[in-house]
């Protein structure tokens, strides 16, 4: 989807930050609790990584920037854990007005709807039988596609060209695992292009490469 | 998310804790467990990793090459992988090549060697323009290149995840393994710093 989390390339978001040292992991406590609470709730909901990312891309702009990125984990929660009835929408803010002393009704707790999904094996890399359509040192065009749904293929990078640099270890493809439709696992190619072919004969000279499934990527005939 | 319209906001802390009563109150999730994810990130996994994996490089040609070769392997050898770290690619920063690290569309970082990402890896401004105009994000961040650089952004689209070999610095030629490790930042293994010498 071309949502708010695309952001390669956009303007408007100000100078950048330079490091700070000695910055605390957490800076506020809720972050860290966030963060955790986050990261367990993809186990309670019966999801995956890439549905909690497609998840955290499908907040509304507030919700995605005002608190920061572990707001972002925090709303990304909330989401998960409403979307399959662990929690009913508005619950947390129910609960969180009682525990600053209001007297508001929290929703009743809904019956779960866990998606009827269970991953093949652990973690992301999966092994492919068939052998990679693409070589090292081949030129590839990045397909110019916008799917509704989640994909790791930034818009910046649709349409253009660039040449495969490696191939990487074959992984579950995060636009069908996000959506509970299947783990069609593929190989995974890191294809650099040139700066000039992404942004245009002004560009500082340099090289860009995104690690790109192999359905996002076409032949250049 | 938060409520809409003209309701009060209420704090991200707030909404947290109410989260983590509504889960732990139902058994769905452990409290303990919350507390030792934290701990975790807090103190044992850090860029104290990455650092021990480049002072190793540095003082172990041999290891070096399997670094470059398989990060992933590389790094099992020290005892680090595990989330967010499946596949590991380790790039190497020269006098004339430089690489650096970003995530476009989240904020994907290699945790098992670095921890968790500091505030500006995951700022929008970093994370929008590090692929559209590398050259001045570093020198706003204090790294300035020489313009026979050549620049490779990493752009961390999958679930590879990569980590950068700085380049040892000049006049650390005398120092042992154990003493480089302090050398070695996180900024210098994303690619927006250089190590430089004591």
């Amino acid at each position: 989807m071309d949502g708010i989390a695309d952001m390669g390339g956009t303007e408007g978001w100000g100078p950048v930050r330079p490091p700070r040292a000695g910055e605390p992991v957490f800076e506020e406590r809720w972050q860290g609790r966030a963060f955790a609470l986050g990261f367990y709730s993809i186990r309670v909901a019966g999801w995956n990584v890439d549905a909690f990312r497609h998840a955290t891309e499908r907040l509304d702009r507030s919700a995605y920037l005002d608190d920061g990125y572990y707001g972002r984990w925090l709303n990304s929660a909330e989401l998960v854990l409403t979307e399959s009835a662990i929690l009913a929408p508005g619950a947390i803010d129910a609960r969180a007005r009682n525990l600053r002393g209001e007297h508001a009704e929290e929703p009743p707790v809904p019956e779960p709807a866990r998606p009827a999904y269970a991953p093949a094996a652990e973690g992301s890399l999966r092994t492919v039988d068939t052998p990679p359509a693409f070589a090292v040192g081949e030129q590839v065009r990045a397909k110019d596609m916008s799917p509704p749904g989640h994909t790791r293929l930034p818009r910046y990078a649709r349409g253009h060209a660039g040449v495969v640099e490696l191939i990487q270890p074959a992984a579950v493809l995060p636009d069908t695992n996000a959506h509970f439709v299947g783990e069609n696992p593929q190989h995974v190619y890191s294809v650099r292009f040139d700066s000039r072919e992404l942004w245009g004969a002004a560009a500082e000279p340099f090289a860009v490469t995104l690690d790109l499934f192999e359905s996002y990527l076409e032949k250049i005939s | 998310m938060t409520g809409a319209g003209s309701e009060e906001r209420l704090s991200p802390a707030l909404r947290t804790e109410a989260l983590e009563e509504l889960l732990t109150e139902r058994g769905l999730v452990d409290p303990d467990a919350v507390d030792r994810l934290i701990t975790q990130y807090e103190t044992n996994v850090g860029p104290l990793n990455g650092a021990k994996v480049v002072a190793r490089a540095w003082t172990d040609p041999e290891y070096r090459r399997r670094l470059l070769d398989d990060g992933t392997a590389a790094i099992k050898e020290l005892g680090f992988g595990g989330l967010q770290t499946e596949c590991l690619v380790v790039v190497e920063n020269t006098a004339t090549t430089h690489n650096v690290v970003v995530c476009t569309l989240c904020s994907c970082y290699p945790w098992a060697v670095l921890g968790l990402p500091p505030s500006w890896y995951k700022d929008p401004a970093y994370r929008a323009r590090m692929v559209r105009e590398p050259r001045t994000v570093l020198a706003g961040m204090g790294l300035e290149l020489a313009d026979d650089v050549r620049i490779t952004v990493r752009d961390s689209s999958s679930e590879v995840r990569w980590l950068v070999l700085p380049e040892r610095p000049a006049g650390t030629e005398d120092m042992s393994e154990e003493q480089l490790v302090s050398l070695v930042t996180r900024d210098a293994m994303v690619g927006v710093a250089k190590v430089v010498a004591p």
